[in-house]
Formats: C-alpha cells, structure tokens, sequence
C-alpha cells in the first residue's frame, strides 16, 4: 500500500496533499486562475492594437506582451499538462501515487511562489518585465533601454528559476514513475499514449530546461554582478552606453535550446491524448499505436536540434542556418506519420459526437494548418520574409496556443467524471466549444494573412508604419472582436467546471465506456486509487470492437474473454 | 532499479546539462575572443592538479563507504564517510586559496589584468563557484548520511545514492578542469 496514510484535516486533504490526484486537480485550477490573467492581457494587446493610440503607453504594451507570453507557455500551458499528468499517470499505469509524494507537493507550491513572484513583476517601478518572453539581452539587461528592465526583469529571471524548479521536480516524479511504479503487466508497449506522451515530453524537458537556468544565472549576473556575458555597448539617443563586450547570440542559442524543445514538452503529451479521446468515442483502437510511438520518439529526438531555425536572422552563420533548416523540415516526417495516424482514427468511423471529441477533432484541423505554415518558418528563405510579421505570430498561437488549449479542453471535459465523479453539462459544453474553436481558429488564421502581407509584430501602433496599410490591415479589428469572443466563451467552461463539480449528474464509474486503467477506479478514486488490489493488465490500451468477441471493448484490466467463459462453464 | 538511485540518475543528467550550458558557452565564448589568457599564466596549475588529485580520492573512499554499507559494515561505512567529507573539505579549502590567488592577480568577473578578455574572469567565477555550490551541498548530503548512520538508520540504497551524486560532482570537476586549465 501507500507510505503516506490517508489524510485526516483540511489542510493536509486539499492544501499541502500529497495525493496526485489532489495536486492535479490544484494544478489545473492554479493554471486556470494564471490563465485568466493571462487572457485579460491578450485582450489588452488585441484592444491596443484595433484601437491604436488610445490605451496604452509603448513601454507598457511591451510588458504587456511578455508577461502574457510568458504566463501562457510556462504559467498557464506548462501547469496545465503538469496537472494532468499528476492526475493520469498514477491512474493510467495502475500505480497508487507518484513515486515521491512529498517533492510532488513541493512541485506544486514552488509553481505557485514562482507564480506570485512573476506577477509581482508588474508592482516593480518601472513596471513588468518587458524584453519579450525570450528576453534577449541586451534589451533585458538594463533600464536604460527599457524602464521594464529594471527589477521587474529580476522578478521574471527569479520567477522562471523557481518555475524550472518546480518543473523539474514534477518531471523527475513523472519519469520515474512511469519508468518503476506500473502495475504488472503493463508493459511500456500497453501504456496508453497520454503515458507515452508524457514519458518523452518529460524527458525533453529536463533535457532542455537546465541549459536556460544556465542562460537565466548568467544574465542575472551579468545585470547585478558586473559581468558581461551577453552584455554589448549601446548607442541610445546618440549617447553611447558602456555594457561591455559579451555576445547577446549566445543567450539566443542557450534560449532556444529550451525554447523549441519546449514547444514539443507542451505540443506531444496534448496531441497523443487526442489518440485515447478518438478511441473511445469512435469505438475503434487508436490507429497504428506502435508507428505513432516511434514517430514520437523520432520527433522527440529531433526537436533537440533544430533550436536554430528561431535565429535566421540574427547574423548567425548562414551555413549553420542551412543545417537548422533541413533538420527542422526533416521532423515534418515523423510528424506527419503522428497526423496521418490521428486523421486515419476517425477515418470512416461512426463518431459519437460528445464535447471531448469535438474538442479532438478541432485540435486536428488545428495541427493541420499549424503544421503547414510551419514549413514557411522552418524553410530559412521564407523566414527571412516571415519572421518578423504576423505569420510567426499567428503560427505559434496555432500550434501552442489553439492546439495545446483544444485538446486540454478535450481533456477537461473527458477526465473530469473521473476527477469528481460528476459529469459537465453537454450542452453548456457544446455552445463552449461553437464559440471557443471557431473564434479562436479564425484569429489565428486571419494573422496568417496579415503576415503575408507584411504586418510587423511586436509593434504597440501598427498604424504609424505606412507600409502596414497594405498588409490586410482591414483585419485587425475584426481579430480583436473575435479574439473577445474567444475569451469571453471561457466564463462558459468555468461556470460549467465549477458548477457540475459540485452539482452535475453523477457520472458513474466509467461513463464512456472506455478501455484504459484508470476507468477501472470510482470516481473520483479513493485515496490509493484502486482499493485492496491493484488491477492486472492483460492486452493493449485500446481493444475497442475487438474481433471474434462478442463485446464493444476489452478493458485493459478485464481478464481473457476465453477464459471467462470456460470459468463460467466449469459449474456446469 | 530502486526508484530513489532512477531518481538521483535522472537529476544527475539534468545537472550535467546545467553545467554543460556553462561550458558551452564558455566555449561559444572562448572560440570567439581574441584576446584569451593564458591560464597557466594566472592560475597555480601544481595546485589546481592536486585539488582534483583530492578530489578523485575523496571519489574512492566514497565508493569504499557504499562497498561498506552494502557489506553492512557500519563502523567501516562511517570511517569512509569521513574521509570522504574531509576530502571534500579540503578541495574546498584549497578552492578558496585558489580564489584569493586570483583575485590578489587582479582577476575579477568584469576585469582582467593585462588587457585579457573580461569573460575569462566571468567564467572562471562562475564556473567554479557553480561548482563549488555543489560541491557543498555534496557535503550537507554526507554529513545527513553519516547522521544516518551513526544513529543506525538509512539504507545502503541511500547511500549508494548519496555516492552517486559525490560521484557526478568530482566528474564535472574533471570536466571544469580540462576545459578550463588545461585547454
């Protein structure tokens, strides 16, 4: 059984728990209350940018936009999937907690010390961290080129030390138990692919992260301890500012060794959950199981070397640009095996059309059109062009903005009977998703055309460029309107999460009727998740209209139905 | 494999990350100066050679402790035990006369002496002093494993981890060693 024995107050129940499925659930209501800050500020930007001149100073639409950068990838996303993970793996693997409970907690509430201390970054003077979610120095490295690099930037480095801790400790706790803690017979080659998602996010990041705790120390030193690692002089105002003599490329290439690895820690454990929600509603197994899972590790290993197709254009050797260019068009391969299979999954099946799975099939288009604009950015020709308009913008707000959230949403509504035992309203879910993806496609998309046409990002008035009137600058207002469509469809799911947590129907112990272990515990599961005895697993995660059985699905942990029916004989 | 030596494992490749972030950029750096030092020039290389000599022995009566540990030998795990940590001790001690050697050179993180480049100075601190924290947590680690084993508790699966990580911070050592000295 458990080391730790079920918890008796209030405060060692629902606050400093130790149980995975308590520290899930507080991840993902942690990540939802930075999720509404973060909303609230791309509103922000987006009214800024409809009704230029009329809101906000520049200095504060910088920090406005790095700090809604940095909350939703490593405030917002990150959390969510840390969330999640924490909730499914035990439950997926048959496995009574995590592997080490106690630095489980401390995960958790080092996210939510980093949280506070990133949003503390807006009471600096001079306002919040402003030098870009990347925070390239030299920009980053000193106020006198942006009041926002002051103490607001010191907060940022702080809050993302501690995030990174944080995100180690949940992925140390995620590896080992996934690689020590399954339950027998659950094999690597049974794992569902939400696990298999997970094992290689995790590993890539703690891969990744380490090299930008690096990047992170250096810059705090190099603006409070008088080095100049990435530091460079500056002509500000025909004055010249002495920094020194460091090179600002490298902290480009030590963030994006963790910046694009990154985008996969959060894009492969959303897109391989998508596998499980399609199976279970189209009642057929997840197609080509074992090729997704080697494309997996394929794009898994690849994504760690392609970190430079971020850089074309910041003076890096051109020939080195060409490496990082092939390589990056290399990973399509694999990816489009991952496509190809989640596309064939619904291939022909009768859908049974539930909110999760229309969350699922909206992530697939989703990936579609992501991937695609992501050969302009990876093709180093085309990014050149590309890489400071709206096309970037509107590419990875696709990618790790509408796919990651489609398919955690997904997730939400097809786990949460198993979080509280109660099911989410399908209608309110419904009109949720109507709003919520379409809205959120077209925003997206519609920046797509605006890159085309040349609209520069990163600027706070569009307007003052004469060359942005060409660039289907007609567009922006309507993006902002729905932009707000998006956003406000969000009070829909919190009403409906909260509500029908506490007073939605009650869901039974495995209400769609789907295969993988965790559908085996009641809902919500006890502490220890499976009771006296944990499940044994017999066949694969998704035995949906098994042939030569008469059964709609096999559950992992249901024994052979041959030998059933000779038990059943027997007494005669 | 016990959960808690997959753990320490799994920590111990993220860390050589951290510090392979530093070196490379050390590198990324160093390839680009034109105006590097001579290492051997502001450094002692006879003392640099023994704090690793030190180093690398403390690294073997640790490996003796978990051989005695694993035999259930008390009395011989705590002797190892100690003479491990006064190895560590000593590296540390004689990290801090290197220290003050270099400063009394006029090595600081933003100056160096005779028109070298400022960077070498940056690195060198941060380099060893990364290290170094490490090299004291290492300690904290050892003192709450011979804690552990002078009041009969722990397990030799704890201290073959506890090794394992003495173990990583005297092979990052060699790694900081030839990079930085002897390159």
């Amino acid at each position: 059984m458990l080391d730790h024995p079920a918890p008796k107050g209030f405060l060692s129940r629902y606050v400093f728990s130790l149980d995975h499925k308590v520290i899930g659930i507080q991840y993902i209501v942690g990540a939802i209350v930075m999720g509404l800050v973060a909303a609230y500020l791309a509103l922000l930007i987006r009214t800024q940018l409809a009704w230029s001149g009329a809101i906000q100073q520049p200095e504060d639409y910088l920090a406005i936009v790095t700090m809604h950068g940095t909350l939703m990838v490593f405030f917002v996303v990150s959390p969510l999937l840390s969330g999640l993970g924490n909730y499914l793996i035990p439950l997926h693997i048959g496995a009574r907690d995590m592997a080490y409970p106690l630095l489980n907690m401390l995960s958790f509430w080092i996210y939510v010390l980093a949280s506070v201390i990133m949003l503390a970054s807006f009471l600096m003077p001079g306002g919040a961290a402003a030098g870009g979610w990347t925070a390239y120095p030299p920009l980053s490295g000193s106020e006198s080129f942006l009041p926002g690099s002051g103490w607001g930037q010191t907060l940022w480095i702080l809050g993302m030390a501690l995030f990174i801790t944080s995100f180690t400790m949940g992925g140390l706790n995620f590896l080992t138990t996934i690689l020590n803690m399954r339950t027998k017979g659950m094999t690597l080659f049974r794992m569902p692919l939400t696990v298999w998602g997970f094992l290689v996010a995790t590993v890539l990041a703690l891969l990744a992260f380490p090299p930008l705790t690096a990047a992170a120390l250096m810059l705090l030193f190099d603006r409070h301890g008088g080095t100049s690692f990435f530091m460079v002089d500056a002509v500000i105002n025909d004055q010249l500012i002495a920094m020194g003599d460091g090179t600002p490329l490298l902290f480009q290439h030590l963030f994006w060794f963790l910046g694009h690895p990154e985008v996969y820690v959060i894009v492969l454990p959303c897109i391989c959950l998508l596998f499980e929600v399609l199976a279970a509603f189209t009642r057929r197994p997840a197609f080509g199981y074992r090729p997704s899972i080697y494309a997996l590790l394929c794009v898994g290993l690849l994504s760690m070397i392609v970190w430079g197709h971020h850089m074309f254009v910041t003076g890096m050797n051109p020939w080195v640009g060409k490496y990082f260019s092939i390589a990056t068009v290399i990973i399509t391969a694999p990816f489009a095996v991952i496509g190809v299979n989640l596309v064939a999954s619904v291939w022909r099946a009768r859908l049974r059309l539930a909110t999760p799975m229309l969350f699922a099939l909206a992530t697939i288009s989703a990936i579609g059109f992501g991937g695609v604009g992501g050969l302009f950015l990876g093709t180093m020709t085309s990014d050149i062009y590309f890489h400071d308009t709206y096309f970037v913008v509107g590419h990875f707000h696709l990618m790790i903005g509408t796919v990651t959230m489609l398919s955690i949403m997904a997730a939400i509504y097809f786990w949460f009977p198993k979080m509280f035992g109660k099911m989410m309203s399908e209608k309110l879910g419904k009109l949720h998703f109507w709003l919520t993806a379409p809205s959120m496609m077209a925003v997206f998309i519609l920046m797509h055309m605006q890159g085309l046409g040349g609209m520069v990002r990163r600027t706070y008035d569009t307007s003052v460029y004469t060359y942005n009137e060409g660039a289907n600058s007609s567009l922006t207002t309507p993006i902002t309107i729905l932009a707000m469509i998006a956003v406000g469809a969000q009070a829909i799911f919190l009403w409906n999460f909260f509500y029908s947590a506490f007073k939605g129907q009650p869901s039974g112990r495995n209400p769609w009727e789907a295969s993988t272990l965790e559908w085996e515990a009641p809902s919500p599961p006890p502490h220890g998740n499976f009771g006296d005895e944990l499940p044994i697993v017999h066949r694969g995660p998704y035995e949906y209209s098994p042939e030569g059985v008469d059964q709609d699905v096999l559950p992992q942990a249901a024994p052979d139905p041959d030998v059933a029916s000779t038990d059943t004989e027997i007494p005669e | 494999m016990s959960w808690q030596k997959l753990m320490m494992w799994w920590f111990i490749v993220t860390d050589a990350l951290l510090f392979a972030g530093f070196l490379a950029s050390y590198g990324f750096t160093r390839a680009g100066s034109s105006n590097w030092p001579d290492a051997s020039e502001v450094f002692s290389i006879p003392l640099i050679t023994a704090m690793t000599f030190v180093l690398i022995t403390s690294s073997a009566f640790m490996a003796c402790a978990v051989a005695a540990a694993k035999a259930g030998d008390r009395d011989k795990l705590m002797r190892y035990l100690l003479l491990t940590l006064g190895g560590g001790a000593t590296f540390l001690l004689m990290q801090a006369i290197e220290w003050a050697m270099a400063i009394g050179h006029g090595v600081r993180p933003w100056a160096m002496p005779d028109g070298g480049d400022h960077a070498f100075g940056a690195y060198f601190f941060l380099v060893t002093g990364f290290h170094g924290m490490h090299v004291v947590i290492g300690l904290i680690v050892l003192v709450v494993t011979l804690l552990n084993a002078i009041n009969k508790r722990g397990s030799a699966n704890g201290v073959e981890v506890a090794g394992l990580y003495w173990h990583f911070v005297d092979l990052v050592w060699v790694f900081i060693f030839g990079c930085y000295y002897l390159l």
